[in-house]
């Protein structure tokens, strides 16, 4: 069906004289009269303004073609005159010449050939704009031919630095694959590419074709799986609903049952009503260990609950109804019903879907069965489905309610309707056998209705339900053989006819009597009601034939002589079988066995039933069918597969160094910032660096905190875990150190958080906005800092560093605390915005978005220093007093500053207002202000955070500190290390930079080093304490190689440490030769110091 | 995903066609067609009909259908939601979504429809994104373009498609910076003959119409958010803060947009603001029935009810009416049976009623079922549930914004049985 073409006749014939019409204008008009010809007529001038010259006339052209495509007529034959403007300057133009060249490309392949050199021009244009579009319009038009052009279009676009573009890639690949299924193979590498792809705006289309293309391949999926629901929450929401459907299948085959073992999903309808409580009973019989990774999936996925968009909530409600523990699919329940809000066609679907799951589980909705009241209002296929639903949640407790609403639904207009209420009255007759009685009274009672279907279909489900135990209702069936007189309904008449042959054995003394009526009246009698009579009679006659013999020949006889033919020839069949005479057969011996044969009592269920054998929320679940292309949901396997599959490596080179891989690893967390606040973010990244703290213990944190822990961090626990032992003491020991800044910022973040209203949310979210990066990820340190810090929380973490599993355990607690379970960090250095300031743009750059990765990467501080040095004291502040220390974080108000962290407390007696620096006072250096403090109350403090331009000097920066009142003058002088940012190179590259900076930009020292710094671990500390520098790995033991760059211009600054027992030679290479030589001092003094 | 798109106007034609893959006749619309036919309401038509080769997913909206044509499996939810959004965008674009407005911009609908989709798969459905693409059609615009010959195509990616606030485009400027937020809570509910309450909710929205300049960063408190039991956000929405906290904190997008939609937990009973006392009775054998309304006030908070509409789909052998209103205008349709009548405000003192008497047609029984009344109202300055902002407050820029807040009370689904 995809090729198929235009068909519709008037087209097809102006399409079959386009040819014809270029050589020789009078065919088409003689095939098609006088219509076409005005169409060509028009066409004529179109061509005409498209060869005009003026991109005006052109435009107006294009702009009525696409007209007539879009009312489906045919324009093809200006193929020629439009594809000449492909490559017009004006965009729109262009625009529209894409519209008409994908439409009819196809039909005119030889032409649009001439299109494709543009295209490929196009696709090295520097407007990612323009590299897509081209890109997307190369892939669309269908032309068998220029597969191998596509193919390496999409391979170049797939590496392209623009994300927009990988998108389109990621697009293109399945055009290319319905094009052209053999290319299979070459796509799947692509995808496998692309799915690496850390961009949220890949994420959902690469997925897409994942599906598309090769949906078997679900090993693909195991490296990126982690990373997958890591972003989920920063996709957009399309890509969303295809990547949750697209991890439900996958979760299905890669973790095991949560459900309980012996309970198979289908019998769960018995015991709908599952408390949780008999949940944990069992489990605790059968321990059940949730894969971490699956866990994950849940909690990722739990804040999509709250999408606007519909498909998103439905796609992760069938995710969880898939896939999560029985006792936590209540979550699924509010969310759907709120659907229920939404558009028509929304509701048809959720109500589908709600029918299903509440077969099984009556328990999940039941608190919400009046919001599936019906209204006079809603569409016919809605009521039935709330019909359905209100059914199958109907129990002992609440059948009189529902049954009292079944009573006005039986009188609504719409009749349709009011039949599948009597239907429905009959389901809960037989599912709840203490209604049954009053079920059936009540329809007997409808059997006096007016209305044809109404009387049809209560007569029909009343035989119904009479069929499944007959013997005790024979005085329903005396009833109605007694308001039998009453009723005018033919269809009704008929059945009670029926009913009353069928079970004349029950009711001996009226049938007959009932007969004998009908006798009186045959002649007047609709036909079907003729027909049961003769039924009837017949039946009669076998079981009572001294009764009514005479009646039943009587009937007979009236009917032998009835105009319909049906029912002359229905008499004569009876006659000849039930009557004996010399003439009948061996028929007439099983005239008995033939008309009173046990029917099988019809079975009243749920259209509903099985409909779970699809997956939720498809096309084929709303269908019942399969439609093309479904994917069907494994069993849980038995036993789960291989979990490593998933761990991803590490690849970054300075594993030995905790903190920058740490920071590493969650490249653009701060994308994700829009749903998590910088305190979380803060929290995840110590509970990271505390995971592999205990790396020592590794096994027993991963499995405890198997729910906050992100998939970085268990990596890295069991990565570093597979490191060598002697690594790991030195990381532990650097990481004592760390712990304590770290700590110290959270928990002023923390209080940040409980005081709620302090500038700094606008600033963090500010900083959020501007997205990504493993370096940027520590800014928000300093941007969120003008917190008060909670005094009595600071302790609670100074004793962190003490023991590491002390550490995990203090960590988990806060964490529930913060309610931090269902978020993770996302690992997506998402696409640069424009809010990013434009100075930290050009920085970012190359960290994020370009694959091919560039050699230097600035990478986040490997030590903090925590002291603080004064700025202000509080005798000459008059009560304010002042610290600053320095975040080493890069500035996110410049990428030129230096940032620093501001604590300013109040130690008078009164609240301080209005404080700020000064506008004036600044000495040369550029100085980003925080913003002014309103008021400090007394014994308060508060931090805040600025960034200070040094220029790479360590003069110092002189500024005017400012209450209401007064005003100070204070200074920073800040030592050469902190105007470092530490970057992160290859052993390599380090060797070949710093071959690059000898002479005079080079300047070394020899030292006696004392033996207890002569260790690996205190040199690196030692020199990362001094000095803002990223730990380079070396591959000779007794050399230390440490890289920074300058804040300001940005100049490498290499330094190296070659330890030769004794002695030490501590080289500097770097163009600043002053700061060469002021580092080279200060390193010194480090390490010949002996104290630790 | 979606193969194609038709549009049916109310009579039955296709007025627009587009493909994003390879062209499927339009003759797979006679299956929706036929569904039409069988249909006795434009509602009921089925939103999904299978055909041999395709699926037909279609919606209604402002008596168009849109019908999208599927060929495999995908969730039917992300279609619909689709198509929807389409509507939304078309609406926001020329400020209605008829036939007659589709067809005069028939080249910026294409467009549009060719940034929405990518062979199939949506591409840019968010507003903002898609107005600094294809810029919305003004009068003005369309003067100066003929003059000067520019387009209404923009040149550059969109700003907020790569960006993480996707919703908002940079460098917006305004000269009067204004933050307004509508709260709007609808109350559901179906009364029945004896004036019980039998099923009673109230949902809520917060719309809300921004116009600052920057990147304002917004928090939204309430004094009492314990009352919102399920809500939705925006994408702007900061979900954790809002778990923790209980506060909206969000960058909000550029213009007019629906911050937040809640339901009000159904603990909490819910306060019913109008009643009706009726009076409709048909007798066996006569053909006239007597009909009497009376519209009142109760548990209005002293707000008055206002924009009062009744309307009622009166039984099939129904004839005609003869009423008088106290106040108001009626109106009965004699073809489709609907009456309606234009309240406007009820005044306590003096309550609004209908009375009159019905003509059924001769030889028709006597209706089975009393016609369901439903209520149209609106109660300004009033959130029914009681929800209160508490206070909104602007980060990350330096001047002051102009804020308001509104509430309103309307009748959603409400419903009175007789």
């Amino acid at each position: 069906m995809s090729n198929n073409n235009v068909s519709y006749n008037e087209q097809v014939s102006l399409e079959s004289g386009v040819d014809a019409a270029q050589e020789n204008s009078s065919i088409p008009a003689s095939v098609s009269g006088g219509l076409f010809s005005a169409d060509y007529k028009k066409n004529e001038d179109l061509k005409e303004m498209l060869e005009s010259n003026k991109d005006s006339q052109k435009l107006e052209a294009m702009k009525r073609i696409v007209g007539l495509i879009a009312k489906g007529k045919n324009a093809s034959e200006l193929f020629p005159a439009v594809v000449k403007n492909v490559a017009s300057k004006n965009i729109e133009l262009k625009k529209l010449v894409y519209v008409y060249l994908v439409r009819y490309a196809e039909e005119q392949q030889d032409l649009a050939l001439l299109s494709i050199s543009t295209f490929q021009r196009a696709l090295k244009d520097p407007n990612q704009l323009i590299r897509a579009s081209a890109l997307r319009v190369l892939s669309s038009i269908r032309v068998p031919i220029i597969v191998p052009i596509m193919m390496l279009s999409i391979k170049e676009a797939s590496t392209d630095l623009s994300p927009y573009v990988r998108k389109t890639a990621a697009h293109a690949i399945q055009k290319l694959y319905s094009l052209d299924p053999d290319q299979k193979e070459h796509l799947i590498e692509v995808i496998e590419k692309l799915l690496k792809d850390k961009s949220t705006l890949v994420a959902g289309s690469v997925v897409m074709a994942f599906e598309e293309v090769c949906p078997e391949r679900i090993d693909l999926i195991h490296k990126n799986y982690r990373k997958l629901c890591n972003l989920l929450v920063d996709v957009e929401e399309w890509g969303q609903v295809v990547i949750i459907h697209m991890l439900t299948r996958y979760a299905r085959t890669q973790f095991v049952s949560p459900w309980r073992e012996d309970a198979v999903f289908d019998e769960n309808s018995e015991k709908a009503f599952y408390d949780s409580e008999e949940e944990r009973k069992v489990e605790q019989v059968k321990p059940y260990i949730m894969d971490p990774d699956h866990r994950l999936l849940l909690r990722n996925t739990k804040p999509l609950f709250q999408s606007r968009n519909t498909a998103v909530v439905m796609a992760v409600s069938q995710l969880y109804w898939h896939l999560a523990p029985k006792h936590e699919l209540n979550i699924i329940t509010k969310s759907l019903v709120r659907l229920l809000r939404s558009h028509r066609e929304v509701q048809f679907i959720v109500l589908q879907n709600i029918a299903t799951m509440s077969i099984q589980r009556k328990g999940m909705f039941e608190p919400f069965m009046k919001s599936f009241y019906v209204r006079s209002t809603d569409a016919t296929h809605i009521k039935i489905l709330k019909l359905e639903i209100l059914t199958n949640l109907a129990n002992e407790a609440n059948i009189s309610t529902i049954l009292r609403e079944f009573q006005t639904y039986v009188k609504s207009q719409d009749k349709a309707f009011a039949a599948a209420t009597i239907q429905a009255i009959g389901r809960c007759a037989t599912d709840i056998s203490e209604v049954t009685d009053t079920c059936l009274n009540g329809l007997v009672l409808l059997l006096s209705n007016r209305d044809e279907t109404v009387v049809a279909e209560s007569v029909v489900v009343i035989k119904k339900l009479l069929q499944t135990q007959p013997s005790q209702h024979s005085d329903i069936i005396k009833h109605m053989a007694k308001l039998f007189d009453n009723i005018t309904v033919s269809m009704a008449r008929a059945s009670i006819l029926w009913l009353m042959g069928e079970y004349c054995e029950h009711v001996p003394k009226i049938a007959p009597d009932v007969l004998r009526k009908m006798a009186k009246t045959f002649t007047s009698e609709e036909d079907i009601v003729k027909l049961q009579t003769v039924n009837l009679a017949a039946k009669l006659y076998l079981t009572n034939s001294k009764q009514t013999k005479l009646l039943t020949q009587y009937i007979l006889n009236l009917g032998k002589y009835d105009q319909n033919y049906d029912i002359r020839d229905r008499t004569r069949f009876i006659r000849q079988l039930i009557v004996p005479n010399e003439k009948s057969g061996a028929l007439s011996k099983y005239a008995r066995r033939i008309l009173m044969a046990p029917k099988p009592a019809p079975v009243l269920q749920s259209a509903f039933k099985d409909r779970d054998r699809f997956q939720l929320g498809t096309l084929s679940h709303t269908l019942n069918s399969q439609a093309i292309g479904y994917l069907e949901l494994s069993d849980w396997p038995a036993v789960a597969p291989d979990q490593s599959v998933r761990i991803v490596e590490v690849v970054e080179p300075v594993k030995e160094t905790g903190a920058p891989v740490h920071g590493k690893s969650k490249p653009g967390k701060s994308s994700e910032k829009f749903y998590s606040d910088s305190e979380e973010e803060e929290e995840e990244e110590e509970e990271g660096s505390s995971s592999e703290d205990s790396s020592s213990s590794s096994e027993e944190s991963e499995s405890e905190s198997e729910s906050e822990e992100n998939s970085d961090d268990s990596n890295k626990s069991s990565s570093s875990q597979s490191d060598s032992e002697k690594k790991k003491k030195t990381l532990k020991n650097k990481k004592l150190q760390q712990q304590k800044p770290d700590g110290k910022d959270r928990k002023q973040k923390n209080g940040n958080a409980v005081k709620g209203e302090s500038r700094s949310e606008s600033e963090s979210a500010s900083e959020s906005s501007s997205s990504e990066s493993s370096s940027e990820s520590g800014s928000e340190l300093d941007s969120d800092s003008d917190s008060d810090s909670g005094t009595d929380q600071k302790k609670n973490t100074r004793s962190k560093p003490v023991q590491s599993t002390l550490v995990t355990k203090v960590e988990k607690k806060e964490v529930s605390l913060l309610d931090l379970d269902d978020f993770s960090p996302a690992a997506v250095p998402s696409p640069k915005s424009s809010i990013l300031s434009p100075s930290l743009l050009s920085d970012l750059q190359g960290l994020s978005i370009s694959p091919t990765q560039s050699a230097l990467q600035a990478s986040s501080p490997v030590f903090v220093p925590e002291t603080s040095h004064e700025l202000l004291h509080r005798m000459t502040g008059k009560g304010l007093s002042a610290q600053y220390r320095f975040t080493r974080q890069p500035c996110i108000y410049g990428n030129s500053m230096v940032s620093l962290q501001l604590t300013l407390s109040n130690s008078s007696d009164q609240a301080l207002e209005n404080i700020h620096i000064s506008e004036k006072s600044s000495t040369g250096q550029n100085i980003h202000r925080f913003n002014a403090i309103e008021r400090l109350e007394p014994q308060a403090s508060v931090t805040v955070s600025m960034g200070v331009d040094f220029n790479d000097s360590t003069q110092a920066a002189n500024f005017q500190l400012c209450t209401k009142e007064d005003e100070f003058s204070v200074s920073i002088q800040p030592a050469v290390g902190e105007l470092l940012l530490p970057i992160t190179v290859s052993e390599a590259d380090f060797s070949k930079e710093q071959g690059k900076l000898l002479g005079m930009n080079e300047s070394s020292a020899t030292i006696t080093m004392t033996p207890e710094n002569v260790s690996s671990q205190s040199v690196n500390r030692k020199v990362v304490s001094v000095a803002n520098l990223g730990v380079i790995p070396s591959s000779q033991e007794n050399i230390h190689r440490f890289a920074g760059k300058t804040v300001s211009s940005g100049c490498l600054v290499l330094v190296s440490v070659a330890l030769k027992d004794p002695d030490a030679v501590i080289t500097i290479n770097t163009e600043r030769t002053v700061m060469g030589s002021m580092l080279l001092r200060q390193l010194k003094t480090a390490l010949t110091n002996s104290d630790p | 995903m979606i193969h194609s798109l038709f549009l049916v106007n109310a009579s039955g034609d296709i007025f627009l066609e587009k493909h994003w893959k390879s062209v499927v006749s339009r003759s797979v619309c006679d299956y929706f067609f036929e569904a039409l036919e069988r249909a006795t309401e434009p509602e009921n038509v089925p939103p999904v009909i299978p055909t041999p080769h395709h699926f037909l997913i279609n919606v209604l909206r402002h008596r168009i259908y849109f019908v999208a044509v599927i060929q495999s499996e995908v969730p039917p939810l992300f279609v619909i939601e689709f198509l929807h959004r389409v509507v939304d965008t078309f609406q926001d674009y020329f400020g209605v979504c008829t036939e007659a407005a589709i067809k005069d911009n028939v080249v910026v609908v294409y467009e549009l429809l060719e940034e929405m989709l990518d062979n199939g798969f949506p591409l840019a459905t968010e507003s903002n994104i898609l107005k600094e693409l294809i810029k919305p059609p003004t009068i003005l615009r369309t003067v100066v373009n003929t003059i000067t010959g520019s387009t209404n195509v923009g040149e550059q990616l969109p700003t907020g498609q790569l960006s993480v606030v996707p919703w908002r485009r940079t460098g917006v400027k305004y000269t009067n910076n204004e933050a307004y937020f509508d709260v709007v809570e609808e109350i559901d509910a179906i009364i029945d003959k004896s004036g019980s309450t039998i099923t009673a909710e109230i949902q809520g929205v917060i719309d809300a119409c921004v116009k600052l300049t920057g990147m304002p960063d917004l928090t939204l408190s309430f004094m009492n958010p314990r009352l919102l039991d399920d809500v939705s956000f925006h994408p702007c929405v900061r979900f954790k803060r809002w778990e923790a906290e209980r506060i909206l904190s969000f960058i909000p997008p550029d213009g007019n947009f629906r911050l937040l939609s809640y339901h009000v937990s159904s603990q909490n009973l819910v306060a019913i603001p109008v009643y009706v006392k009726h009076n409709i009775s048909f007798r066996e054998g006569s053909s006239q029935g007597r009909f009497e309304l009376t519209l009142g006030p109760k548990q209005t908070m002293g707000k008055a009810v206002e924009s009062v509409l009744v309307s009622s789909q009166l039984p099939r052998g129904v004839l005609n009416a003869s009423l008088s209103p106290s106040q108001g205008t009626y109106t009965f349709d004699p073809v489709t049976k609907l009456l309606s009548w234009d309240v406007g405000k009820i005044n306590p003192q003096k309550l609004p009623s209908l009375k009159g008497s019905v003509s059924l047609q001769t030889g028709a029984s006597k209706p089975d079922e009393n016609p369901t009344i439903n209520i149209q109202f609106k109660i300004q300055q009033l959130a029914i549930s009681g929800l209160k902002v508490n206070r909104l407050d602007m980060y990350g820029e330096k001047y002051k914004p102009f804020k308001g807040i509104k509430y309103m009370t309307k009748a959603g689904k409400f419903q009175v049985r007789t």
